[in-house]
Formats: structure tokens, sequence, C-alpha cells
């Protein structure tokens, strides 16, 4: 294990959580799958790339690619979803319809080839972390993450929207009950999981680039993240996060042939004993 | 005539999908009074809790619940709830990740000074406070129940819903209980207490009504009910 393979899994692990936080609250308080979560990851990226190249700004390209996917989700959410409320199994087919869509509209508006969000340069290059040299994205990207994780954890835990969520994971109609418009609650919070896809997918056009099959790739791991960690958790997405860079690293470095099965095999393994993951909870 | 500080109902009909299970159901509830709701499980009385509260299934069909003139039937619950009536649901139903305190100042801003605040409430069960870093999952059955009650409270309610609040406490913590409910009579709430602890119910209760499957099958004061045990052999299996 060298220190660049750690820190390969490491801010692997960062951009994935970040994607995968906004997926498993959207998951733990309004029970919804969404699928589309990985086509507003790439939606966020192409803003971002679109953004970035017309303003110059990467500062102004990651604000809008954040606002973009949140308007997204309040669209998605107010229009589609809202007809399927309850039931499950539509929600998933829904959203997985809403990602084939924007999917194929990607395709069309940014064609396929595979860009990257241009970065600016004092994000270029290498810096020196012990005894390597590292690119200096990357590490950013780590920051953003550890960064994300924070605020998170303090707007759940120490503010009273927080203490609303977490509630509402526990059971929801009696927060409703309680005089609480849950729905708003609700819509504030896939907006933001919405945000964090974008704002994944922002980091994750310049980390991974971009491309028409990129949403079901970053989905795929999300969900491996959520599953692990357990639904609606913060600090279950926090741990997935690391597990799952990690052995995706290793396992490429490792077993090249077998990379996908270092990933799923531990997580099917952990299904079958700890079905709710390691952090997540029955109600 | 319904004068303010009054809840009605009136002819109250729901269903669980295709099962009928309140079949105009009424009865009046106001402002410092307390009314009893008894009857065997699977009477309907949750059933009518949650029909009042607006909390879906059942689904009400027909009929009304009005409160100070005003017909509840069509909103949600939240605006029920607004409207100053709280629950303290069957189970408790408290939440398994949030501290006591949490449990207390997520329906108001920390800062609020009307009505009930978080020291009024501790005030009350001092109990609650000297656990208030604990999770809701990690409370004794009497606690639970303090903490059900606390949360109704911080609605700054005019009516209380109980359902059914001495379900698995010690017999020390139902007459506690039995104070509590008092106590809120003498502030000028009204409470529904949905109960199975008939004796308990009686002790408090100022009127009285008897469900059974779906139907009022008999309503009266308190005092009256004690005194015609063939009611209570007839309707609720008392000897």
């Amino acid at each position: 294990m060298s220190v660049f393979q750690v820190l390969n899994g490491l801010t692997f692990a960062a951009l994935l959580f970040i994607v995968a936080s906004g997926f498993t609250l959207i998951f733990g308080l309004l029970r919804i799958v969404n699928l589309a979560h990985g086509a507003l990851y790439l939606l966020g990226g192409y803003i971002g790339l679109t953004v970035a190249t017309a303003t110059g700004s990467y500062l102004l390209s990651g604000i809008a690619a954040m606002a973009g996917i949140a308007l997204a989700g309040l669209l998605l959410d107010q229009t589609l979803l809202r007809w399927v409320k309850g039931h499950d199994l539509r929600q998933v087919l829904l959203t997985l319809g809403v990602a084939l869509v924007l999917n194929d509209l990607t395709l069309v508006i940014w064609g396929g080839d595979t860009f990257s969000v241009p970065i600016p340069s004092v994000l270029q290059g290498a810096a020196n972390v012990g005894s390597v040299f590292y690119p200096k994205f990357r590490l950013f990207v780590l920051g953003v993450g550890i960064l994300t994780f924070i605020c998170l954890w303090l707007m759940l835990n120490k503010t009273r929207l927080g203490a609303l969520i977490r509630a509402g994971v526990d059971d929801a109609e009696m927060v409703e009950a309680s005089g609480i418009n849950i729905q708003r609650v609700f819509l504030l919070t896939f907006m933001l999981g919405s945000a964090l896809a974008g704002l994944g997918g922002w980091l994750g056009g310049a980390f991974l680039t971009l491309y028409p099959s990129a949403d079901s790739e970053i989905l795929v791991f999300s969900m491996a993240v959520v599953i692990i960690g357990g639904r609606g958790s913060l600090i279950g997405a926090a741990v997935g996060s690391i597990l799952i860079g990690m052995l995706n690293t290793f396992g490429q470095v490792w077993f090249p042939e077998l990379a996908y099965f270092v990933i799923f095999g531990p997580m099917a393994l952990l299904l079958a004993f700890r079905p709710l993951g390691l952090f997540g909870r029955a109600t | 005539m319904p004068e303010s500080g009054t809840l009605e109902v009136g002819d109250l009909h729901s269903y669980y999908g295709a099962a009928h299970v309140l079949h105009g159901v009424s009865l009046t509830l106001a402002r410092g009074e307390i009314v009893a709701l008894l009857g065997r499980n699977g009477m309907g009385k949750t059933t009518l809790i949650r029909s009042i509260m607006g909390l879906s299934p059942p689904l009400v069909r027909q009929g009304h619940v009005r409160w100070k003139g005003e017909d509840l039937t069509a909103l949600r619950p939240h605006a029920i709830a607004q409207r100053r009536i709280a629950i303290v649901p069957q189970g408790r139903r408290l939440y398994a990740s949030l501290s006591v305190t949490e449990h207390l100042t997520m329906l108001k801003n920390a800062r609020a000074k009307d009505g009930w605040t978080l020291d009024k409430v501790f005030g009350l069960f001092p109990r609650l406070a000297e656990r208030r870093h604990h999770r809701g999952s990690q409370l004794s059955g009497g606690e639970r129940g303090m903490l059900a009650v606390g949360r109704a409270l911080m609605v700054d309610p005019e009516v209380i819903l109980m359902d059914e609040p001495s379900e698995g406490l010690a017999p020390v913590m139902v007459q506690h209980l039995e104070g509590i409910i008092a106590s809120l009579k003498a502030l000028n709430l009204g409470v529904l207490l949905v109960e199975q602890n008939l004796y308990s119910a009686l002790e408090v209760a100022d009127r009285v009504y008897i469900m059974e499957t779906g139907r009022i099958v008999h309503e009266g004061t308190a005092v009256e009910l004690r005194k015609t045990p063939d009611v209570l052999t007839r309707f609720l299996g008392v000897h």
C-alpha cells in the first residue's frame, strides 16, 4: 500500500461521499430511491463545463452546477414525483425514466465526446504530500468532501431543520401531526440532495471527466455506498464511501480482473448479515 | 350549539380501504374538560383519533370534525396541529435519533417565549431534564410517556388527543399520569383520553363515551358510569 494509492482511494471516496450523501438524504427522508441521481450528477457536470467555458470562472461554474441541479430537483419533485407519492415501485420506475431522458438529453446537447471541466491554474499540477507528489485537484476534491461532511453534520445535528429531517427519517407522520409542514421539509431535502449531485458532477467533471455513461457508473457506486452505510445515515455514507473508495482503488491494483467483484462481493456479504447496512435503523 | 373552544365530531364515517370502521361517530370535547373514550381493542378508538387529526389512513368519507366552528376534515395534519390540537399517539412514537431536548425544541424557535417552552416542560417533568441528552430510544417506559406528553405540549395545544397513555406503565406511573392529566385540565386544556385502563379513566374523566364496533354505544358522566356496573359489564367485559 503506497501513500499514492491511499490518497487515490481517499480522494475518490470524497467524491463518492458528496454524491452518495445527497442520495442517502433523499432515500432516508423521502424514501425515494432516486435513480435519476446519477443523471443529475452528469447534468451538473455539463452545466459546470458550459459555465466554466463561457465565463472562465471556476467558482461561478460550481455555483451554477449546484443551483441548476437544485432547480432540476425542485422541478422533478413538483412536476413528476408528486403524482406517485407513497408508491415505491412507481417512484423507482419514474426516476429511472427521468434518468434515461436526461441522459439522452445531455447526449443531444453536449454530444458523446469526453469532456473535462477546465480547472484554474492554482489547482493544476502536483503538490508535495510527505514523500509523494500528488495532483492538487484531487486534494482539492478531498478538501471539499471533508468540508461537505462537516457542513452536513452541523446542519443535521445542530440546527432545527436538521432535527426535523432526522425526526422525519424516524417518523414523518408524527412530525406532521406535530404541526410541521413535512412536505416543505421533504422538498428542501430533495433540493439539497440534488444540489449535492450537482456539486459532485462539477468536481467529477474534472476528476473522472464527463461522458455519456458516467451517470450510471457513479449511481452504482453511490447505491453501493448507501447500501453499506445504511439508509439515511450521514456517518454511514462517509464510512461506506471510504470503504468503496479504498476497495475500488486496491481492487484495481491487486485484482484488476475482479475490480467490480471486490466492491460488490463485500456489499452482498454485508447485505446478507446486516440488511440495513452498517448504520441503518429499522423503522 | 358548538361554542368557541369546542371540538365537535359529528356523524363521522371512516374507512380503511373498503373496510367501514367508524359508523357515524359523534362526540364533543370542550376546553377544560377530560373526556374518556373507552372500548375494547379493535372497536375504532385509534381510528377516531387518527380521523380527528387528519392522519391517513383512514379515509373520512362522511361527517365532520369541527373545531371552533371550522371544519377540519379537509385539512392536512400539520394544519390541524397548528390550530392547537395535539396528539399523544399510541405507542408514543418517539424519534429514535433525537435527544429528549431535540424532541421538544424541534417544533419551535429556541428563543420563542410564548406558550410552552423547554423550561416549562422540564418544570412539569423534572425527570426529563435529567435525561435531556438521552435519545428517545434510551428512555424507560414512564419517561417515554412523559416525553410524548411534553412533545404534545410544545404544540401549545388547547386540546390533546391521548391514545392509551397509560399503556405499559407501572401503577405508580399511571397515578403520576393521572395527576398530569388533571393539571392539564386545570390549565384549561381539553383532553380526549382513549383508554383500556377503565379505572384510571374513571378516576380523571368528567365524561365518558364507550365505543363498540365503530359506534358510540354509551355516553354519560364518569360519576354515573361508576354507579352502573351493568354497562361496564356489557360493553367492556368488566365484572
